[in-house]
Order: C-alpha cells, then structure tokens, then sequence
C-alpha cells in the first residue's frame, strides 16, 4: 500500500505526513508539486504549512501547481485524497470539496488541541471511527474559517458531508462548528485539524491516560489502507 | 504600458475580520460617523502591448478563476488604466 504525500514550496507538515502514512503500515512516497505524476500511488495526502506564503488566498496557488491536474483526475476517478489544514484550503480552491476558508473570526493565529465530533463514518477516511466519537487532535491556523452559501451549508449537512465538527471550542468562527468536510463520493476529505501530529505516543496531544499519549489521528490513515484493502 | 486593474471585495454577507479590526481602531481613535470598513484587493497588471478585447476577456476570466474565490468574493470591477493616454476609467 503506497500513500502518496505532496510537498509544495511552503509545506510544512509533510515530512510529519509521511512518518504518520508510516505509523500506519503503509509505505509514505514524497510527491513534488512541479511534477505530473503521482508515481502510482493508491492514496494523496495534502499536507499543511503555508504553500506560497499563503499568497492571493491560503491554498489558491498551490491548488493551480503542476500537480494538482492529476490529483483532481485521481479524486474524480475515486482514489482516497485527504487534505489537511492548507491541504485542505487547496481542496476548497481547488473545488473538489465545498466551501471556503477566510481570516480566524478573532484574526489571531491559534493553536490548541482540539476536541472534534466525527460525523460521518463512510467515507475513505474515516472508517476506523465510531459515528458520533469524540477525538481530540492539535489545530494549528490563521485562515481556518468554514464559509459557504446558505444552500451549500444546507446541501451537505443534509448529504453527510460534513464530516468532523469541532466540539466545545469552536477556535475560528466557521460556520455550523465545521471543522471538516468531504466530497459527495467521500473519497476526498479536507479538514483544518492535524491528525498526522496525533499518530505515535510520546508526541500526540494529552489525553486522561498520560501526558502526549494522543494519538486519534492515527485512525484517519488506517481507515485509508482499511478502504483500500476491502476494495 | 497600459494596466487593467481589478478591484476584489469579500461578499457583503461573508465576516471580514480585518475590516472589523479596522472599524474597531477608528472607534478607539474617536473617529465616529462611520458604519464599517470593508478591505477588499486591487490587482494591477501590467499588460504586454495594447489592451485587446482578447486581453480583456482573458483577464476576466482570470479576474473569476484566480484573482477572486467566488464562495467568498466579488470580482467588483475591471478597468482599463491605459498609461499613454491617462488614468481611462472605463468600467467593465
């Protein structure tokens, strides 16, 4: 099982990515933004940072990079794509999932170990977890606000694309507590949460058990290879 | 070397938090009178030769597909800054 992990200039978490694509038994393979070729991998990985210093809007240039040709062809034809945090801003500008992100409604940048619903258990990345389960993964952005139209708020709350909302805190003002959302198809998933830095014990947020034992984000790639494996 | 310039705004129904930050500053400086302050971004590009219907089509297409994301902004206008000829403001 190889999953493949795009570097673009600006990524930050994408050697993070690989490692979490490791904890999880698949093989990770690094991507270049500036290719045109996914070198045959069966999943994507989006990574987080701050692609083009987050230029024009977070995620627009990247989502025009070389690349990105062949990751909406692979999404369309199917193959499990994720997009985290600027990934996921990539995915939005890139259209293959709804919605928008704008400036944190308090304009600071945050960073915290979120607490998040996960709402929809069928997609290529979720599948792991319970409908309804409680997770907690660290959050780290300054553009993380969820906006979309009434009637697409409307459309994929009603469709089950929204997949994880935050819970408790809601850290950015995004609309409905969302906090990720899929395609219809449910094979590609962006949120702003970083589940490839809640993976390995020692490094992962803290939970009741002990300090750093976090690891929720683990189950977001074993649910990949598991939608892989039964396909 | 003639410039279009395309003015972007976020859309009245979605928050812009710098403009709010900025409303909020002109309160603290006891500047009262005003209702808000909306920031929105000014492309100024510089074109290659003259202004072409072609040239002109193409960049608002661009204005729509790059410059602007239309979930959360407007493309508010597009004009003609031909420098030979002084500032045209010719609406588009």
């Amino acid at each position: 099982m190889r999953i493949g992990v795009i570097t673009f200039p600006g990524s930050l978490d994408d050697r993070d990515a690989q490692r979490a694509v490791r904890l999880a038994g698949a093989e990770p393979v690094a991507l270049w933004h500036g290719d045109h070729d996914l070198q045959k991998v069966d999943a994507v990985v989006l990574p987080g940072g701050f692609s083009y210093g987050d230029y024009l809007r977070a995620g627009a240039i990247a989502s025009h990079a070389p690349i990105m040709a062949e990751v909406i062809d692979a999404a369309n034809r199917g193959v499990p794509v994720l997009g985290i945090c600027n990934g996921f801003q990539m995915l939005a500008e890139a259209r293959l999932v709804p919605g928008a992100h704008t400036r944190n409604s308090h304009q600071q940048f945050i960073r915290r170990d979120q607490k998040l619903t996960v709402e929809n258990v069928s997609t290529a990345w979720t599948g792991e977890f319970e409908q309804g389960e409680e997770i907690v993964i660290p959050l780290k952005n300054a553009d993380g606000r969820f906006v979309a139209d009434e009637q697409t708020i409307a459309r994929i709350e009603g469709e089950g694309q929204v997949v994880f909302r935050y819970a408790e805190v809601n850290p950015n003002g995004s609309i409905n507590d969302i906090a990720g959302v899929s395609n219809e198809r449910g094979n590609v998933v962006g949120l702003m949460p970083h589940p490839e830095h809640a993976t390995e014990p020692g490094f992962g947020p803290d939970t009741p058990l002990a300090m750093r034992s976090g690891i929720d984000g683990l189950r977001f790639f074993t649910s990949a290879i598991s939608a892989l494996v039964a396909r | 070397m003639p410039t279009i310039i395309v003015e972007v705004m976020p859309k009245a129904e979605i928050l812009d938090p710098q403009g709010k930050a900025v409303a909020g500053a002109l309160t603290r400086l006891g500047k009262t009178g005003y209702a808000g302050v909306r920031i929105g971004k000014r492309f100024e590009v510089s074109v290659d030769g003259p202004v072409t219907d072609e040239v002109l089509a193409e960049v608002r297409e661009l204005a729509n597909d790059i410059f602007s994301n239309s979930v959360i902004e407007d493309v508010v206008s597009i004009t003609v800054d031909d420098a030979a000829d002084g500032p045209a403001g010719e609406t588009h």
